[in-house]
């Protein structure tokens, strides 16, 4: 049988920079003919098989040792684009940032995935039920993107667009995200519901907060899968800001959160369903970051 | 125009050089290509683990990797587990333990458990039986595989 008989990808040119200046040359020249970044695969390449994607192109970053940053400095938690979900299956720091960031990995697909899926290829693939997308959005991470036109900073608000579509020009290579460190008292809480352990969550929710004189301070609610991008919801946000915990409250935020999102609606779940599970894993999230 | 790449696989220690296209999976340059089809391939989109080998001793779907993307780097697969013709204890254990049926998923699942009990000797029941939950298996209800792996764990341990 001649090979493109039994192969499922479409053919492509491969294409394997050492450094980023090299890798962003080659996306300049590429990009305009469906040239693209592959990182760890673990996502474009499922696209591929099924031929929902063919690349002509393929630029793999892995060999750039640059990008394989995960550093700390100035109170900021850098991460570049070659660094694997697996990474942070311990803490990276020791900060709250550290124990969310490995908390929050476990979710994320299976074992041998998150060995080679990494964290920046997660935010510029944009599922809508990514946990690291969801995490950029909630703490606000910056991401560094850069082309032969130079640098700039994406802020995660701006980032994400819609489902599997981001902020990110196609010449672009997204080179690090960065993370300001919590404020040590910071409690963080993270609940997903998904069918299956590694299946993609249908709903789940990311919050963090500080207790100050025994009231919530500082507090952040995001909520992802639910609806096309990972979202902060201040109408939540709102209801905790200065009130004691209390599963009364927490109720209440559950229901504000509920109430705020617009789902979305698929196989897995109608939109009434999705707004119910948004309710619980708001609720859940706010417990656990009380615990 | 086809472009073909020459590359080398360490596959069990043992030389293969092949000229590829890059679009061939690291699983099917392993099965087609070299001849080694212990190592099954079921899904091809990442979500079985039947491809699950050891690239630089790491556990990895090798239908999610590009075979030139593999250039230079030892590939171990379950054809490699015996030593000097003795089982490894994993495969000792599915043997004991009734960890397989159809034993499709079998190698997948060897090199898992194998893998991450390289990567981390000392890793906690908990965590080996959510490492066990990337593949799947239709036949045995994965209780077997989970007494299988739980107990080569603990005899590689010392225990
Ligand atoms: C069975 C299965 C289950 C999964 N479950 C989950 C899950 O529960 N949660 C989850 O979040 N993910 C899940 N994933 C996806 C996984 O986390 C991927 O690793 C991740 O989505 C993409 O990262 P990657 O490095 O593999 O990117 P790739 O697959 O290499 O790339 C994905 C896309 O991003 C682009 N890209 C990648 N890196 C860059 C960069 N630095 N700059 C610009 N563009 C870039 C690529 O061009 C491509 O379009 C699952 C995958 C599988 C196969
Ligand atoms: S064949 Fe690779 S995961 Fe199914
Ligand atoms: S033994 Fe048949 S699939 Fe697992």
């Amino acid at each position: 049988m001649a090979i493109g008989d039994s192969v499922k990808p479409a053919a492509f040119q491969y294409h394997a920079p050492q450094s980023v200046e090299e890798a962003v040359q080659l996306l300049g020249m590429f990009a305009s003919d469906d040239g693209r970044i592959i990182a760890g695969g673990q996502s474009l390449i499922p696209t591929m098989a099924l031929r929902m994607a063919r690349p002509s192109h393929l630029i793999d970053i892995n060999g750039v040792g640059e990008l394989e940053k995960l550093s700390v400095s100035d109170s900021v938690l850098s991460i570049g684009a070659c660094i694997r979900h697996a990474a942070f299956h311990r803490p990276v720091v020791g900060n709250p940032l550290g124990g969310l960031l490995s908390f929050v990995v476990k979710h994320i697909a299976h074992y041998p995935i998150r060995m080679r899926g990494t964290f920046c290829g997660s935010l510029a693939h944009a599922d809508p039920s990514s946990e690291w997308a969801l995490t950029a959005v909630t703490l606000g991470a910056t991401m560094i993107a850069e082309s032969l036109r130079g640098r700039r900073e994406l802020h995660a608000d701006e980032f994400f667009v819609s489902i599997m579509a981001t902020n990110l020009a196609e010449d672009e290579l997204l080179v690090e995200t960065r993370f300001s460190l919590l404020t040590p008292g910071t409690r963080f809480g993270f609940y997903e519901f998904s069918r299956r352990a590694g299946d993609y969550a249908v709903a789940m929710a990311l919050v963090t907060f500080e207790l100050v004189g025994g009231l919530i301070a500082d507090v952040r609610v995001g909520v992802g899968g639910a609806e096309d991008r990972p979202r902060r919801l201040p109408e939540a946000e709102k209801v905790l800001t200065g009130h004691p915990p209390s599963a009364r409250l927490f109720e209440d935020a559950a229901a504000a959160a509920a109430a705020a999102v617009d789902p979305m609606e698929d196989q897995q779940a109608d939109a009434a369903y999705r707004r119910d599970l948004v309710a619980v894993v708001t609720r859940r999230a706010l417990e656990r970051a009380a615990a | 125009m086809t472009q073909k790449i020459d590359i080398t696989l360490m596959i069990n220690g043992e030389r293969h050089a092949l000229s590829i296209e890059p679009r061939l999976t690291l699983v099917d340059a392993i099965r087609d290509e070299c001849g080694k089809t212990g190592t099954h391939v079921g899904c091809e989109h990442g979500v079985c683990g039947a491809c699950t080998v050891l690239v630089d001793d790491v556990p990895m779907r090798s239908c999610l990797m590009f075979a030139v993307q593999a250039d230079g780097k030892h590939i171990r697969t379950v054809e490699g587990l015996a030593r000097n013709g003795e089982l490894h204890p994993l495969q000792r254990a599915f043997t004991e333990h009734h960890g397989l049926q159809c034993g499709f998923c079998t190698p997948g699942f060897l090199m898992l458990a194998a893998g991450a009990l390289e990567q981390d000797p000392d890793i906690s029941d908990e965590d080996l039986v959510d490492v066990l939950s990337s593949n799947l298996c239709r036949c045995t209800g994965y209780q077997n595989i989970i007494k299988a792996v739980l107990a080569a764990a603990h005899q590689m341990k010392g225990a």
